[in-house]
């Protein structure tokens, strides 16, 4: 059985910035829409790079700011000043 | 003991909260007419360990599980009785006790040929 | 000179074990009275990973604008009686067995992670679990603001705290509570932030919060939304917890295994009263209990556990036979409250056709065999005046504490009945499960405050019904009974007419 790394994400403008930034970055990533919100799934490991918001939001963002839109995560998770990672790799 | 606890003699002070004497002369007892489902869970009452099994039937048993519409066909004679696992043929006469029902003892009764609403186990 | 930045990893392990220190006017084992009797061996609690890096002033950051914008929205909600316009009356007593059931139970998590961020000797840990012990006092604070609109027109809502603490179908989800609570630092962090927060949380969340959403219920949707960015950190608190043990001593992996097992069952207990609500309590389906078992559980759980194999972890005891009862376990739920509903505190009602084509639809392999039947068969007395209650008590699971409403692994048609000896006396269980959670430790069960056991004790009021229900503070033709006939009812299809006559 595949391992699913997982974000679920408010689908709100606040969010809407990371969610496309996920989808870039994440070759293969699956979509679920549900009531309010949007799951993320994608084998292994999904990241959200604050580069990759900063370009679609137009300012600076700390990546810590997902906690405002953070519904659920499944996986381990690294975080840094750059990235929000989660995943089943060791 | 099999309990990790912070004090080696845990088990001294403990309160075994459902113990016979606490419930005022009376013992915990279970009933359960089987095959019958919409009577969701075994019943509890507290009965004097002298109560005789017959006044136990026509009290406690037949009182409680009147609503069904099998009751009224029950064949008392015919009625099987297991308490604590074992099939037994209870004394009407005897009371609890000495028909071997102890302190949350349960008591299963089957009604052959009745086996709930339109025989669903209901 | 440009100054030098910290990055985030180190910026926290500043505020955090940078400010840590062995205690040398008393010895370390005093200072930390709790964290070795459990047997769990730490070799070396530097090897801690952070499971987040919220330094305190990001989460005061972060929090206080949750919090802005969930007042907002419970503002707004209240200002445009938001309760007037849910999916239907009924949906108000799914909210009822949240409040009295589920809310106590985030003001003991505060309680539990407030102790184990005293006790735990690692700093990592310690600083988490405070995080988690504000997070949760928060969600128990929110909760009750939420819910506080609707207990200014329905029933069954405002003794929520005292009847917690006595009714009996709530001593289910509190004794499961105590029994964390009255564990050491290391069990509790594995039943609470790993078993509950990491593996069954989904189960706990999604169907209560997807509930609000398609009934209608903005503000609790908007409270779900926010508390579940904390639920986030919890799961990677949890997680981090259970890796950290099993790495730090091979010792430790034998009682963490008996700590998922136990856990694992106990809390698929307690989420039958969740299954029972996702199943028959909203008006507007969101998913079954059978499909919510199988993303949430099945799926989302078999990944966690294949990660964890690698340090010799097992899948939790009993997880086939939990699988194999999400077919089983919200129709007998619901049945046990609906024959019991005269002494709950809140409605229960039979479900109508259109209700039961659904169940058959998502149950097809259990529904019309076993269940509908007697719903049908209640549906014929109730025609005949005879609405069915149940006036006498259950015998309850010494463990969960649950009605032994629980059938045969296999066999529908019959109880499963386990029981063990201890000390002359017999104990009886509804499950394997829970039987060797007795077994494990009888010493605790045998303690159990059983609310059928001590009504019979004379504990609770009196010897009658009626005197067991002014004991639960019990608004007895309100709170109680079938939703047919019941103040909610009459209140409900009052603003309906109403809303019909605006729009005529």
């Amino acid at each position: 059985m595949a391992q699913v790394a997982s974000l679920t994400l408010l689908h709100n403008d606040d969010a809407r910035p990371i969610i496309e930034a996920i989808l870039a970055d994440n070759p293969g990533v699956r979509v679920l829409d549900m009531p309010g919100c949007v799951k993320l799934d994608r084998d292994m490991e999904l990241v959200v790079n604050r580069a990759s918001v900063e370009e679609r939001l137009g300012r600076t963002w700390d990546p810590q700011e997902i906690h405002l839109v953070l519904v659920s995560m499944a996986g381990n998770l690294d975080e840094d000043d750059d990235r929000f990672l989660v995943g089943w790799k060791h | 003991m099999a309990l990790q606890a912070l004090s080696p003699d845990y088990e001294k002070h403990i309160e075994y909260r459902d113990a016979e004497k606490n419930f005022h002369g009376n013992r915990v007892v279970y009933v359960h007419w089987e095959e019958h489902l919409s009577y969701c869970a075994p019943l509890a009452f507290p009965l004097p360990p002298d109560m005789p099994f017959g006044a136990f039937v026509e009290a406690i048993i037949k009182g409680h599980y009147n609503a069904h519409p099998d009751f009224e066909k029950i064949d008392w004679d015919r009625v099987e009785w297991m308490i604590d696992g074992l099939k037994t043929k209870p004394d009407l006469g005897k009371s609890l006790a000495d028909n071997g029902v102890g302190h949350k003892s349960l008591v299963r009764f089957w009604t052959p040929g009745l086996s709930g609403y339109k025989n669903s186990a209901s | 000179m440009a100054v030098k930045k910290l990055g985030l990893k180190q910026r926290y392990a500043h505020m955090t074990r940078g400010l840590d220190w062995e205690t040398t006017y008393q010895p370390m084992d005093k200072v930390f009275p709790y964290d070795k009797f459990e047997g769990i061996k730490i070799k070396d609690w530097s090897a801690w990973e952070d499971p987040f890096r919220l330094t305190m002033d990001a989460y005061w950051k972060f929090q206080a604008e949750k919090e802005r914008k969930l007042y907002a929205v419970l503002d707004a909600f209240a200002q445009s009686n938001g309760q007037t316009k849910i999916s239907d009356g009924r949906y108000v007593n799914a909210l009822k067995l949240f409040l009295t059931g589920v809310s106590p139970l985030e003001y003991q998590a505060h309680r539990g992670f407030a102790w184990a961020g005293r006790h735990l000797r690692g700093v990592g840990p310690r600083v988490a679990s405070q995080m988690q012990s504000l997070d949760e006092l928060r969600h128990f604070q929110t909760q009750a603001h939420t819910i506080s609109q609707y207990n200014k027109y329905f029933d069954g809502i405002a003794e929520f705290r005292h009847m917690h603490d006595r009714v009996w179908y709530l001593s289910v989800p509190k004794s499961f509570f105590d029994d964390a609570r009255s564990a050491g630092p290391f069990e509790y962090m594995i039943a609470v932030g790993f078993s509950f927060e990491y593996v069954l949380t989904n189960l706990l969340f999604v169907p209560f919060m997807s509930g609000a959403a398609y009934n209608g219920d903005m503000s609790t949707v908007t409270f779900g939304f926010s508390a579940q960015s904390d639920e986030s950190r919890h799961m990677t608190l949890g997680i981090e917890v259970i890796k950290f043990l099993l790495e730090q001593h091979p010792d430790n992996l034998p009682i963490v295994q008996k700590w998922v097992d136990k856990w694992f069952w106990r809390g698929h207990k307690v989420l039958g009263l969740v299954g029972m609500m996702m199943d028959y309590m909203l008006p507007k389906k969101v998913m079954s209990w059978r499909e919510a078992w199988d993303i949430y559980f099945v799926e989302a759980g078999g990944s966690l556990f294949q990660d964890l194999a690698r340090y010799g972890l097992r899948p939790p005891k009993y997880s086939d036979v939990a699988t194999a009862e999400a077919d089983h376990v919200s129709h007998q739920i619901w049945a046990t409250f609906y024959q019991y509903c005269h002494a709950a505190a809140f409605h229960t009602w039979i479900p109508d056709r259109e209700h039961m084509d659904w169940l058959s639809e998502k149950y097809p392999t259990t529904f019309d065999k076993y269940y509908r039947p007697r719903w049908e068969m209640w549906a014929e007395m109730e025609k005949q005046g005879k609405r069915f209650y149940n006036m006498a008590l259950p015998q309850l699971c010494q463990t969960c504490q649950v009605p032994m409403l629980y059938t045969e692994p296999g066999n529908p048609e019959t109880i499963c009945f386990r029981h063990s000896k201890f000390k002359g006396d017999t104990y009886h269980f509804c499950s394997d499960g829970c039987k060797d959670v007795f077994d494990g430790e009888p010493e605790k069960y045998v303690q159990a405050w059983l609310p059928v056991h001590q009504i019979y004790q004379g504990a609770c009021g009196g010897p009658t019904v009626p005197d067991v229900l002014a004991y639960y503070r019990m608004n007895v033709g309100a709170d109680n009974m079938d939703y047919v006939g019941s103040p909610d009812e009459k209140l409900w299809m009052s603003w309906q007419a109403g809303a019909v006559k605006a729009a005529e």
